[in-house]
């Protein structure tokens, strides 16, 4: 294993994906972020020296929409999933700063 | 001695783009919807639904970019930036980092110094975000999704500007481009149009650039100004007490005329962009760009030009109607009507002009109809009604858009032009007022004014005054 993942590193994507991690989480979760460096350290092993960068993985391109209005009033859809609702909104801890 | 010092300000300025749907769904965009109506699983990010690409958000986009000098990126694609915050139901924004569709542009703006080139960075195609009503009495946020994916795009300027005065000609001068375009209403106070301004402050002829910070929440240009002055103003308190300027994003709090740092827990500005796997990549051909390219409007420049040779309108008039797209729609629309382009001219300048004023009204929200503008020229230029009358109805086309032959009929506003009753109106004058008379026959020519005044008030105001005045005088 070339990669490491140090303490600080797992600590702060952690903060960033907003997600707690036991202790035993993140030791595995550091084990699995080192494997892929490496991986990834391997494919750069390739020479790709005029090859165009691929933007999607599918040989596709120009998939569009007209601008036609189809959809009519979901809001009863959308707020179906809601813990909880009020006016037709959903209800959310206050987030504004203090 | 104190120091001179320089502000150096970029701007990134969002407009919401006129589509009649959302970027990546069906959903309408229509403004006033009671709370989440407009919404559906892609613009609430529920798993599993997948966003398609409104094409005409494209094509405004690059039509904008063409209009501002851009490079068009004809393979492009979106990026997603990752953040956490109710009003984003995917926790990211589909946006572009990493190929915007346009690059390399510029404006030229004028202001008292002159001329000047402002350089724009790049735009980006994004989708916006939801709105958050806070309710701080119970300590809760409304959420709301109806604006959750309307059609966005973010131009980026150069940090070129140095003065207030220079962001808000440079505004100007994007608005008349968009609103030109068609591509967006670009109404500040609404939100159509949105400028966050990067300010950082350097000493006259320094080359590196200070520490900036971002202002949020400026929804006029008065608002704008105001923060640049305060925003100068601290950064240079706090370089002259020895203390740092912090690169933060502040909001402008344009009652107290001060910014605030914009505090968040996890303050991490990491959006970890990467590739949007549910978009697959755009490729602008070179014919889909001349097909953009051949649908872009005449601007201000060849308007004005067309003006004055077509219309023989003279410069001044020329210039000030094509200000704003409202204004020439309205000129032209009026004109076609009824052939008379000076009058319509005079009539935009002058009444038109005079009641936008005073009733604080923007080209944008006039409503009258050119129909009825046409319709009234043509009644002052017959003779049916006069001077006066034609812009005492024209208040009420301005407010109300009333058709004014029907107006002038049913309140009896037409000139009376029956001179056997005119005649004697004018006898019976003449005999209440023996001084003005007196006083016009020993050589006060103004006596005759207040005649003409009394006449006119004893006909309601309907009275023809050329007629008037040739009758008086051979009465008298
Ligand atoms: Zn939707
Ligand atoms: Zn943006």
């Amino acid at each position: 294993m070339a990669n490491t993942i140090s303490d600080e590193t797992i600590e702060y994507v952690g903060i960033l994906a907003k997600l707690e991690l036991s202790d035993e989480e993140k030791e595995n979760a550091k084990k699995d972020m080192e494997s892929m460096l490496d991986y990834i350290d391997k494919l750069n092993e390739l020479d790709t020296t005029g090859v165009e960068p691929m933007s999607h993985v599918f040989p596709v391109q120009n998939v569009f929409r007209e601008d036609v209005v189809e959809n009519g009033d979901g809001s009863s859809a959308t707020l179906a999933n809601a813990p909880e609702s009020r006016d037709n909104a959903f209800v959310v801890p206050v987030t504004v700063e203090a | 001695m104190s120091k001179q010092y320089e502000t150096v300000i970029g701007l990134e300025v969002h407009v919401e783009l006129a589509t009649k749907t959302k970027i990546f769904c069906s959903c309408s965009t229509a403004f006033g919807g009671a709370p989440n109506t407009h919404t559906c699983p892609v613009c609430t990010g529920m798993p599993g639904s997948l966003p398609v690409l409104n094409k005409k958000v494209v094509e405004y986009a690059a039509a904008v970019g063409l209009a501002t000098n851009c490079t068009i990126t004809q393979n492009c694609k979106f990026d997603r930036k990752n953040y956490f915050y109710p009003d984003n139901p995917q926790n990211y924004q589909i946006s572009q980092l990493y190929l915007p569709i346009c690059r390399n542009g510029s404006v030229e703006i004028e202001t008292e110094e002159g001329k000047k080139t402002i350089g724009i960075h790049e735009i980006h195609m994004e989708e916006d975000a939801g709105k958050l009503v806070h309710d701080e009495w119970e300590g809760v946020s409304l959420v709301d999704y109806n604006r959750s994916g309307v059609p966005l795009i973010e131009i980026v300027s150069e940090p070129d500007m140095r003065s207030a005065e220079e962001v808000i000609a440079y505004l100007e001068k994007l608005r008349m481009l968009i609103q030109y375009l068609g591509a967006s209403d670009c109404k500040l106070q609404e939100g159509s149009m949105r400028a966050d301004v990067n300010l950082s402050v350097r000493e006259v002829g320094a080359t590196e650039f200070g520490t900036r910070t971002e202002m949020k929440n400026l929804n006029s240009f008065k608002a704008i100004a105001r923060a640049i002055e305060g925003e100068r103003a601290r950064q240079i308190d706090l370089i002259e007490s020895g203390e740092k300027v912090v690169q933060e994003t502040r909001r402008w709090d344009d009652t107290k005329e001060y910014s605030y740092a914009m505090r968040s827990k996890e303050d991490a500005q990491d959006y970890r962009y990467f590739p949007e796997p549910d978009l697959v990549p755009i490729v602008i051909s070179d014919e889909w760009l001349d097909e953009i390219r051949a649908a872009q409007p005449e601007f201000r420049d060849e308007k004005k030009a067309r003006y004055q040779k077509e219309y023989d309108l003279p410069e001044y008039d020329a210039d000030i109607i094509t200000g704003h797209k409202k204004l020439a729609d309205l000129f032209e629309a009026t004109t076609a009507l009824c052939k008379k382009p000076k009058k319509v001219s005079n009539w935009l300048m002058g009444e038109t002009m005079r009641l936008m004023k005073e009733q604080s009204v923007e080209p944008e929200d006039l409503k009258f109809s050119p129909g009825n503008l046409a319709k009234l020229i043509e009644l002052a230029d017959a003779g049916t009604i006069n001077g006066n009358v034609a812009k005492e109805v024209f208040e009420k086309i301005f407010a109300e858009d009333i058709d004014p032959d029907q107006y002038v009929e049913e309140h009896g506003l037409k000139t009376v032009n029956d001179e056997g009753a005119l005649r004697s109106t004018i006898e019976q004058v003449i005999r209440d007022n023996p001084q003005s008379v007196d006083d016009y026959h020993n050589g006060k020519e103004k006596a005759i004014g207040f005649l003409v005044g009394q006449t006119m008030k004893a006909m309601k105001g309907k009275a023809n005054p050329a007629m008037v005045n040739q009758i008086l005088k051979e009465l008298l």
